[in-house]
């Protein structure tokens, strides 16, 4: 697996070494005041202090959907926390138990609403196994081409969500507009801005226009722009730097005993993906490099993510000019809806068509849990099926469910102000946090 | 900004307070501080409303403020649930009054599509709403014309009725428009 | 790809079935995974194993399962933890069968830390009691809620009220 440090010439920090250009000295080392004493021979601990609490309510204007941080605060630093999440918990779980399984695909949306299609890619592919089909290798490549897409859309969102709590609000503007294009690109296919429940179990809803190509280089081409201004404007600025070297640190072998996964586990150094460690859908065969942080703090973080983004380019680029011809659907009539002039004029089409909607796909009694590298780490959906059309139980791992776990303890000891800091850097999106 | 002489100014000295009532909703109407409860997708389309292809600030109302006691435009972006019912209707009172709900998004409106446990199922349950959009999420395109019927309401209202609820006489007649 | 899966499944079952004998009960197949059945008292050695000599360093994931309507169960609750080796690709997962009246499991939050929030999830939602866990609350739904959600003799329209946002201050303290 090729290792490949995020792209910025002297800045990059070396193992263990997490100081700035600027900063005289190391950023972890804490204001000790202990040995104080004033002139009458008082020191800090005389002075009768109480802590303070304060609540980083649900509703809080860092844009990360809602939880709660209660925090016991002694001056500055956070002596405790406490998180509480469960703001937007939606019973994922409990009413997707009644829905058939193209019917979850809605639902499953809305889980990581940043990345709608890598949600559904998921799932789908859960189901797929489940099956025992393959998609054909037309719609591999197009779902190739849709997660990377929304890889650089979810990284948009929250490179830039996490660089507008630090301070700087023009980089968010330079993203979105970029995402902007790319969202005109995916709407125009799917017909959704958002939501998109564009894959059905056994390929797509419907295959790509003839224009899809040309689109999708058009909207490419200010990405590569957006990201150069974003890192040219943060990547030599004494605030942005001061603020995130240094903050938010863990290392590789206390965010794995944590669940960690993804851009984040990345940032500390361990090189895991699953694209490369098991790969699905011919990522094997398309060139790109996984980058890895050095020191795991929020300066990482947020660099691994647009690097990430450059190599998400690079696949796109390599799968766009090589989609293969062919049909979409897999050529099962128990799977997949038949064609409409079918239906209308056959009588095998209509009760095929009957069939699949009112009593769904079915697969055969089971148990599997398959994942996916979405955007934000490993997820992963856990189908019990008992051959009925409705599935038994779904259980969905949210990669940043472990992401929040780990809260508490990278904000005790640390400052208020890096609370919104190291919290952007993790990239939680509340509906999938809280399903 | 229509002069209309409305029934309910008959008995009051009608020319010049309805031209100054008139000038105050122009004001008021033309810059409007909303505060974004933004909880799931609904949210990230409110973000693209405020950024620059959809522009709120053209209607005046670019300066979100997350206090409540800054704001008088709650725009409720996303599920509430039965956890966060407490914390909007907090929210809510805690605005000064003039204030106007919009409720953005078939979650918010009704619930959406999880009807079960854990879900609102609309939260005019917890507070009164003025304006419901639709969709999910709902267009941008979509946000904007409730914020112009949100002004079409701040039009309508009298100066010596402000503060009461408003909602049963100021609703459309036939013949409105 | 498929091969070298099976051949470390064949392998770690018969380093498992060496080790442990009798406190497995079953090893599953089905869809090309290993599952390993385990009783409830030997849950936690189980895992230990996994964990410190067998390299499974990543907990991906602990579901609950109420089989109640299942056609054929062990018990009415079962526990599944999903393992994954990062080292060497492995990924495995242990399923335990609880009864419906005894709902103690051994905590996993000594060998990996992200079993808390995990459990705590499972804890609510099914009721499992986590015997060791430091903070067993209610994590996703209210604190005024009654009942496990996503037991199947739970109406799924059902909502509860809440009345007042819950204070933190116990937990703050843990």
């Amino acid at each position: 697996m090729t290792d490949k440090k995020p792209n910025l010439d002297d800045f990059v920090p070396k193992a263990g070494e997490a100081k700035g250009p600027y900063s005289a000295g190391d950023f972890s080392a804490d204001l000790d005041y202990s040995g104080d004493t004033a002139a009458d021979g008082t020191t800090l601990d005389d002075i009768d202090t109480q802590p303070m609490y304060i609540n980083i309510g649900p509703t809080h204007p860092a844009t990360h959907g809602t939880f709660r941080v209660y925090c016991k605060l002694d001056g500055e630093r956070i002596k405790k926390a406490a998180v509480d999440i469960g703001y937007l918990h939606r019973g994922f779980e409990k009413i997707v138990e009644h829905r058939k399984y193209n019917q979850v695909i809605p639902y499953t949306d809305r889980l990581n609403y940043c990345s709608g299609l890598v949600n559904n890619i998921g799932f789908c592919k859960a189901v797929e196994r489940m099956l025992g089909i393959e998609v054909p290798e037309r719609t591999q490549v197009i779902r190739v081409i849709l997660m990377e897409i929304q890889r650089i859309m979810d990284h948009m969102i929250c490179v830039g969500a996490n660089i507008v709590d630090i301070g700087a609000l023009t980089n968010f503007w330079y993203f979105f507009n970029a995402r902007e294009k790319l969202n005109d690109v995916l709407e125009a296919l799917t017909g959704a801005r958002l939501t998109y429940s564009y894959t059905r179990v056994g390929g797509l809803a419907w295959d790509l226009p003839e224009d899809f190509r040309e689109r999708v280089k058009a909207a490419l081409e200010g990405i590569p722009k957006a990201i150069r201004d974003v890192t040219g404007l943060i990547k030599k600025n004494r605030i942005f730097l001061d603020r995130s070297r240094g903050v938010g640190v863990i290392d590789a072998e206390k965010a794995l005993s944590f669940g960690w996964t993804g851009p984040c586990l990345r940032a500390t150094g361990y090189p895991m993906d699953l694209r490369k460690v098991r790969p699905y859908y011919h990522y094997d065969q398309f060139s790109f490099d996984v980058p890895i942080g050095a020191n795991g703090d929020v300066y990482d973080r947020v660099f691994v993510r647009i690097a990430e983004m450059e190599e998400s380019l690079r696949i796109i680029y390599q799968a766009i000019d090589n989609v293969p011809g062919g049909p979409i659907n897999v050529d099962n009539k128990d799977i997949v809806l038949p064609a409409k002039d079918e239906v209308h004029n056959t009588m095998e089409g209509l009760i095929n068509h009957f069939k699949l909607v009112i009593e769904g796909v079915k697969p055969p009694p089971g148990r599997i849990y398959d994942s996916i590298e979405a955007p934000n780490g490993e997820l992963g959906f856990y189908i019990i099926s008992d051959g009925t059309g409705q599935p038994y139980r779904i259980k969905v791992r949210p990669p940043c469910f472990y992401l929040m776990n780990t809260l508490k303890y990278l904000i005790e000891g640390a400052m208020v102000a890096d609370i919104v800091a190291i919290l952007a850097g993790l990239n939680i999106i509340a509906g999938e946090l809280d399903r | 900004m229509g002069m209309k002489t409305d029934t309910y100014t008959k008995n009051e000295t009608g020319l010049i307070t309805t031209r100054v009532d008139a000038m105050i909703n122009w004001a008021r109407k033309n810059s409007l501080w909303p505060l974004p409860f933004g909880t799931a997708c609904c949210a990230i389309e409110f973000m693209s409303v405020v950024s620059s292809p959809f522009d709120i600030s053209r209607f005046g109302a670019e300066l979100v403020r997350f206090s409540p006691r800054q704001a008088d435009l709650l725009l409720v972006a996303g599920t509430i649930n039965y956890k966060l019912a407490p914390v909007l209707k907090r929210i809510y009172d805690q605005m000064p009054e003039p204030k106007y709900v919009i409720s953005m998004g078939a979650c918010a409106s009704s619930g959406g599509f999880y009807d079960n446990y854990a879900t609102v199922q609309g939260i005019e349950q917890i507070v009164p709403v003025d304006v419901f959009i639709p969709g999910c999420p709902p267009r941008p395109e979509a946000i904007l014309d409730a914020l112009l019927k949100i002004q079409k309401l701040i039009d309508r209202e009298p100066s010596p009725k402000r503060g009461v609820d408003r909602r049963h006489e100021l609703a459309e007649k036939p013949g409105d428009e | 790809m498929a091969n070298s899966e099976q051949q470390k499944h064949d392998s770690l079952a018969e380093r498992v079935s060496a080790r442990l004998g009798a406190r497995v009960l079953e090893t599953d197949r089905s869809y090309g995974d290993l599952v390993f059945v385990v009783e409830k008292a030997a849950v936690h050695e189980v895992l230990s194993y996994l964990k410190n000599d067998e390299k499974f360093d990543l907990l991906l994931d602990v579901a609950g399962v109420d089989c109640v309507k299942l056609p054929e169960y062990r018990e009415r609750f079962e526990l599944e933890y999903i393992l994954y080796a990062t080292g060497v690709d492995h990924r495995v997962r242990v399923r335990v069968p609880v009864p419906e009246f005894a709902l103690d499991v051994p905590t996993a939050t000594d060998l990996w830390r992200a079993a808390n929030w995990a459990e705590r999830e499972a804890h609510e939602m099914f009721g499992f009691v986590f015997t060791g866990h430091p903070c067993l609350k209610r994590l996703l739904t209210h604190q005024q809620f009654e009942g496990h959600p996503l037991r199947k003799d739970y109406p799924v329209m059902q909502g509860q009220w809440c009345a007042t946002t819950s204070s933190l201050e116990e937990e703050l303290e843990e």
